[in-house]
């Protein structure tokens, strides 16, 4: 089984994140670069299936420089091989075209499964998934909390507003996965120190196949007209409870309407 | 006049909330004009849909639909917008209505905007980013606007129109019929409202201690007519199902109450909640960060405050 798993280097979940100025871009300097948390589930994931299956791993990341870091903590948690896609023109690029990139590089390298995190941290579009399943007319399973491989019927239970779909189709597929599914593994000593002489590709888009004018911020569909910061909210009110804390709660909720 | 395409949440035959809200909307932009995808079209339908002020119902009733995952409606819409050459198209910010607008910006070649919180006449939208810090306006710059809202970004307000409905036939293709929905599973507590639309949201986090301290969470929800929601540390634990979850990581909600019980407002869990109109708090820790987001706050155990919170509701009710 050729297991794909795409990951994105996002500033740290715990980080507050800006916009710069400048270009309205992410700001991605001003905080620490670290594999999307989703998509440590989606590595985790890949992993298992191999352990069950057999067959290989190969971590794809679209991303500066620094990504490379991000794909090399995939690879101590056991994967096998690295693919990064690193282009001073891809800067700005929107989901749609990540999503071309990604599938330029994932059409022909013969993959049984594509695994995604459910979304990023960072941008929370959830679309990417989505988006490589129809630029490369393959199944969508996404928004696994399970996964089943039984040969080349992949079955999934997809997390909807209710519960949970089965939902079931013939390899090759592209699946997201939830946080629920697994619990990502950590890389031990030695998953680090082998990292560091595993395979790891470097393409710029030339090399995907992706001509320079489709991407980055100027070939976006969509643009920023400005921001700004939220203006502070006005300061509540803030009681200690002595005794009637559930009462002044009814009597606020009262005087605006809520109740 | 060019429509604004509506595209329908529903369930069991009724047009869900959320759908009202962006038929709201999107009078404000321009002549609403509603998609259903799949089978259950009705009166019950039609009249919710001309009450909000649809004047055309677009329907493609094909089962497939439902059947498949996403793809199959995704033709389906592309088919519509052929036919009804909309100014936008607005869908619902749900995890399957971004995967539609996603797959729809590469089939009609246009620009996509997802969790707008609101759409100005001009079609900026404005989205509320980083956990709430940072409010962005954007426009798509290419082709027709696919924009997807936030449930609760606009208040639902009835303007009766007449609707005529139109019945579109779409042949899916097999390629659409890769994934193929072979069960559906019910987890919720049915009675109590969607976590992402309800109106009011009920939260526990660390501070419940336990599973069966969420037993008073739940029990003033449901005074409140509310959905219950948890934090991280709560679902990560165990003591509360992940789907309930609200946060970077889980759901984003933005009612127009949320009271926040024992969680101490992590970045993680304010991302989900941030936006949300009205925010009570309470929490034993004065030092917890979540009280910088409360209109209200009592510093105080939850296990005494909650219940007589609940109880005063019951007794304000009759």
């Amino acid at each position: 089984m050729k297991i794909a798993v795409c990951v994105k280097q996002v500033p740290d979940t715990w980080a507050e994140k800006r916009l710069r100025p400048a270009d309205s871009l992410l700001d991605r300097e001003s905080a620490e670069g670290v594999l999307n948390e989703l998509d440590e589930y989606a590595v985790e994931e890949a992993l298992k299936i191999q352990e069950a299956h057999g067959g290989e791993v190969t971590i794809v990341s679209m991303g500066p420089e620094r990504a490379v870091e991000t794909i090399r903590k995939a690879l101590s948690m056991g994967a096998d091989a690295g693919v990064h896609i690193v282009d001073d023109a891809l800067s700005g690029s929107d989901a749609l075209a990540t999503s071309a990139v990604l599938a330029g590089v994932l059409k022909d390298r013969g993959f049984d499964l594509i695994i995604f995190g459910s979304e990023s941290t960072d941008a929370r579009m959830s679309v990417v998934p989505a988006m490589v399943s129809e630029r490369l007319g393959l199944p969508q399973l996404t928004f696994a909390q399970k996964v089943d491989v039984n040969g080349g019927t992949i079955t999934i239970e997809r997390q909807t507003d209710y519960g949970f779909d089965s939902v079931e189709a013939s390899s090759p597929v592209v699946v997201s996965v939830v946080e629920k599914i697994n619990e990502p593994r950590y890389p031990s000593f030695k998953g680090i120190m082998a990292a560091k002489k595993k395979p790891l590709e470097t393409l710029s888009i030339a090399d995907a196949g992706i001509a320079a004018g489709s991407v980055g911020t100027s070939a976006a569909w969509s643009a920023v007209a400005d921001f700004a910061a939220r203006p502070p909210k006005a300061a509540g009110t803030i009681v200690n409870d002595e005794g009637a804390g559930g009462v002044k709660i009814a009597e606020f909720l009262a005087t605006n309407k809520i109740i | 006049m060019a429509p604004i395409l509506v595209v329908v949440e529903h369930a069991d035959g009724v047009v869900k909330k959320v759908t009202l809200e962006l038929l709201t909307l999107a009078r404000s932009l321009g002549e609403p004009a509603a998609v259903w995808l799949g089978p259950g079209y009705g009166d019950a339908a039609a009249s919710q849909l001309a009450e909000y002020g649809a004047g055309t119902a677009y329907v493609v009733a094909n089962s497939d639909m439902v059947d498949y995952v996403v793809v199959p409606k995704t033709e389906a819409l592309a088919a519509v917008v052929k036919q009804a050459s909309p100014a936008a198209i607005l869908i619902a910010s749900s995890a399957e209505g971004k995967e539609i607008a996603g797959r729809l910006a590469i089939k009609i070649e246009s620009g996509v905007i997802t969790d707008a919180v609101a759409v100005a006449p001009d079609l900026t939208a404005t989205q509320s980013v980083f956990g709430g810090s940072t409010i962005v306006h954007s426009t798509v710059t290419h082709g027709i606007p696919i924009i997807t809202v936030r449930p609760n970004s606009t208040a639902p307000e009835a303007a009766a129109t007449a609707l005529s409905r139109v019945d579109v036939e779409v042949p899916v293709t097999d390629a659409a019929r890769g994934a193929k929905v072979t069960g559906r599973t019910a987890a919720t507590k049915a009675s109590r409202p969607e976590l992402s639309e309800a109106a009011i949201v009920v939260s526990g986090g660390r501070g419940v201690g336990g599973p069966e301290g969420f037993g008073v969470i739940e029990s003033l929800a449901d005074s409140l007519g509310a959905a219950v929601g948890a934090s991280r540390a709560a679902t990560d634990a165990g003591w509360y199902p992940h789907q309930y979850q609200v946060g970077q990581t889980g759901k984003t909600v933005s009612p127009q109450l949320y009271v926040a019980n024992g969680i101490s407002g992590a970045i993680q869990h304010r991302a989900g909640m941030q936006t949300s109109k009205m925010i009570v708090v309470v929490n034993k820790d004065s030092e917890a960060p979540i009280f910088e987001l409360a209109d209200f706050g009592v510093v105080g155990d939850l296990f005494a405050v909650v219940p007589q919170l609940t109880d005063e509701v019951q007794k304000r009710k009759g």
